[in-house]
């Protein structure tokens, strides 16, 4: 390799050009050819993801109209099937994962750009990294065995016993302590993105030039006003950006989900009632659906209409982040 | 900014009053510093939490029957070797297939599409591919796939963790190259070296461990896949090693071993879960040295 790197220094110039150039640009065009049809490819893998899904849907759509949207109805013996339960589900969970795991986050972000000493910053971001890195099948199953239980023995009957007795918002904390349901969903949700939003805060907060903050010291600012008045100003909108990428994960997690959320096809006003979420529906009722019925047609339209949210979603985020993007 | 932080700066003439707003300042970021610390903790005690259940429940449950025997009925002592063999083929298939196309479309947007409006929306739907939920990637191959070529194999979870890698391996690709000075490829093309030289023999070279670091991440992710496999590969409870028959993968068994109401199977679902997660930990933090050996 070393050789053919530097065989060009040795070539005369002149010696046979021409035949040396033909092979070049030979290569030169192969090459180039190579890379954008890898280019293309991806293009292609997207559109085609969007049309194989839409198709499959399409019996769907067809057979419940624009009512599919938000029919609560999912009756696999009566074929009768609507998306209103686990859309439901899933921006509950999704939003609510996200108002838990944002000020954590922000709390990390703000320890490992101002606050931490620096021999101890890179542990603490390598091991937040780790916390992105377990897969999410394991968050589900330590949902399931270790935060289900906790959940249904202390958390939730303190929470039915105090916050369920206020008027109005009591509605939120009643029911019976399952253990799994919304709530436990949301909250393992939580601990799943803040990796990705805190790593998302602490690289724009890197990016504030340090003469800014500087200014702000030598006036006699705090290091919490540094932050408020100097910092978030600076970098509202790539903190947006990743807030929205984390939302973005949120709503499609499958496994972790799946473990803890219940499972029931209905909408309760109760937190810690059970429910769905689009991809606990599609990987639940999978296995149990023909091929060619309605009901892989409704999944498959479910699974649309996730592509289509969490398409929206991210676009949003990388549209926030792009100043960041650029570098 | 400047209104912020007035209140708190302009010169107070009372003594009294800047003493009061001194203290006050000071104790909002005392409560700032101790909240942020809480936070920091909480997401540490999340990750020893996993860690530790992980660990107290999967050693428990190892042994050798774990790498030894195949997956079988509960009560009777089986292992998982055809999960993680499965796991290792399909994993190990994807990566040598999807690495080759996500460093030439990361060589593309780095090289090739500085500016152009093609290359904006590569760069673009890549981005939107590498955060997709993965469930969405088992269904189009389910789609593509299994549909027409009448099943479930381990093909179609091979093509699902190649989709899934893809992205992973051109964001690193393009970010690596990116990083390297354009001096350096003004130096070879000075040399009268084609430009497909330049970039496979020089920047691909300076770019290397960067490369090698977002596979191995690539790598991590794809092996705790468990919705894509769901559709694709299915799994399946005896030996397998063909590709156009439903396969096994640690997660799926995982999966379906974890829900089961057998004990023996629960206890196997643990200890594959510390398997894998122990296999995708090393994972990162080697790709993680691996990058600051490298720089």
């Amino acid at each position: 390799m070393q050789q053919a790197a530097t065989l060009p220094l040795g070539t005369p110039m002149g010696a046979r050009p021409r035949r040396g150039a033909r092979a070049s640009s030979l290569g030169d065009t192969i090459f180039r050819v190579a890379c954008h049809a890898a280019g293309g490819f991806v293009l292609l893998l997207l559109g085609s993801i969007i049309i194989a899904l839409f198709i499959g849907g399409l019996p769907a759509f067809q057979a419940f109209g624009i009512g599919f949207l938000w029919s609560t109805e999912w009756d696999p013996v009566t074929e009768v099937f609507g998306a209103g339960v686990s859309i439901y589900g899933t921006i509950v969970t999704a939003v609510l994962a996200i108002l838990l795991a944002v000020p954590v986050a922000f709390g990390v972000a703000f320890y490992l750009t101002e606050l931490s000493p620096a021999w101890l910053r890179r542990p603490i971001g390598t091991a937040v990294e780790l916390l992105a890195a377990v897969p999410s099948i394991i968050y589900g199953m330590w949902g399931f065995f270790m935060i289900a239980p906790l959940m249904s023995q202390y958390v939730q009957p303190a929470a039915i016993d105090s916050l369920g007795e206020l008027p109005g918002i009591g509605a939120l904390f009643q029911g019976p302590p399952f253990g799994t349901g919304i709530f436990t969903a949301a909250l393992i949700l939580a601990i799943m993105i803040l990796p990705f939003i805190a790593a998302t805060m602490r690289d724009v907060f890197e990016q504030v030039p340090p003469v800014f903050k500087e200014s702000a010291y030598g006036l006699g600012a705090t290091t919490w006003e540094v932050m408020k008045g100097v910092v978030l100003p600076y970098t509202r909108i790539s903190v947006a950006g990743g807030i929205m990428l984390g939302l973005g994960r949120a709503l499609g997690e499958t496994m972790a989900v799946t473990f803890v959320i219940g499972n029931a096809n209905r909408i309760s006003t109760s937190l810690f009632g059970p429910g769905n979420t689009i991809a606990s529906v599609v990987a639940l009722e999978f296995g149990e659906s023909e091929t060619d019925s309605l009901k892989l047609a409704a999944l498959l339209a479910l699974g649309f209409i996730l592509f289509v949210l969490s398409f929206i979603v991210l676009a949003i985020s990388r549209w926030l982040l792009r100043a960041r993007l650029k570098g | 900014m400047s209104t912020t932080l007035q209140p708190a700066l302009a010169p107070a003439k009372d003594p009294a009053v800047a003493a009061r707003l001194g203290r006050r300042r000071k104790r909002a970021d005392g409560i700032a510093r101790i909240l942020s610390l809480v936070a920091t903790g909480i997401g540490l005690v999340f990750l020893a939490s996993i860690l530790a259940t992980l660990f107290y429940k999967g050693f428990g449950a190892m042994d050798l029957a774990v790498f030894t025997e195949v997956t079988k009925p509960p009560g009777s002592n089986g292992g998982l070797l055809n999960a993680i063999a499965g796991s290792l083929i399909q994993v190990v298939l994807a990566t040598v297939i999807g690495t080759p196309i996500g460093m030439l479309v990361g060589t593309y947007l780095a090289e090739y599409a500085k500016g152009s409006a093609f290359g904006n929306v590569v760069r673009f739907v890549s981005d939107i591919l590498l955060s997709a939920p993965s469930i969405l990637i088992g269904l189009f191959v389910y789609q593509l796939l299994v549909l027409p070529f009448g099943g479930f194999s381990g093909w179609a979870g091979v093509a699902a963790l190649t989709i899934i890698i893809i992205p992973i391996v051109v964001r690193t690709t393009e970010d690596m190259l990116s990083l390297i000075p354009n001096t350096l490829r003004e130096a070879v093309i000075g040399l009268g070296a084609p430009k497909w030289k330049m970039i496979v023999l020089v920047c691909w070279r300076a770019a290397i461990s960067g490369i090698i670091t977002g596979i191995l991440l690539g790598v991590a992710r794809i092996a705790g896949e468990t919705a894509p496999l769901l559709f694709t590969s299915l799994g399946n409870n005896a030996w397998s090693t063909d590709l156009t028959r439903p396969m096994p993968s640690l997660p799926i068994t995982i999966y379906s071993y974890a829900g089961s109401p057998f004990q023996d199977w629960i206890e196997l679902a643990w200890a594959g879960a510390l398997l894998i997660t122990l296999a995708v930990l090393l994972l990162n933090i080697l790709a993680r040295s691996l990058l600051r050996s490298g720089k």
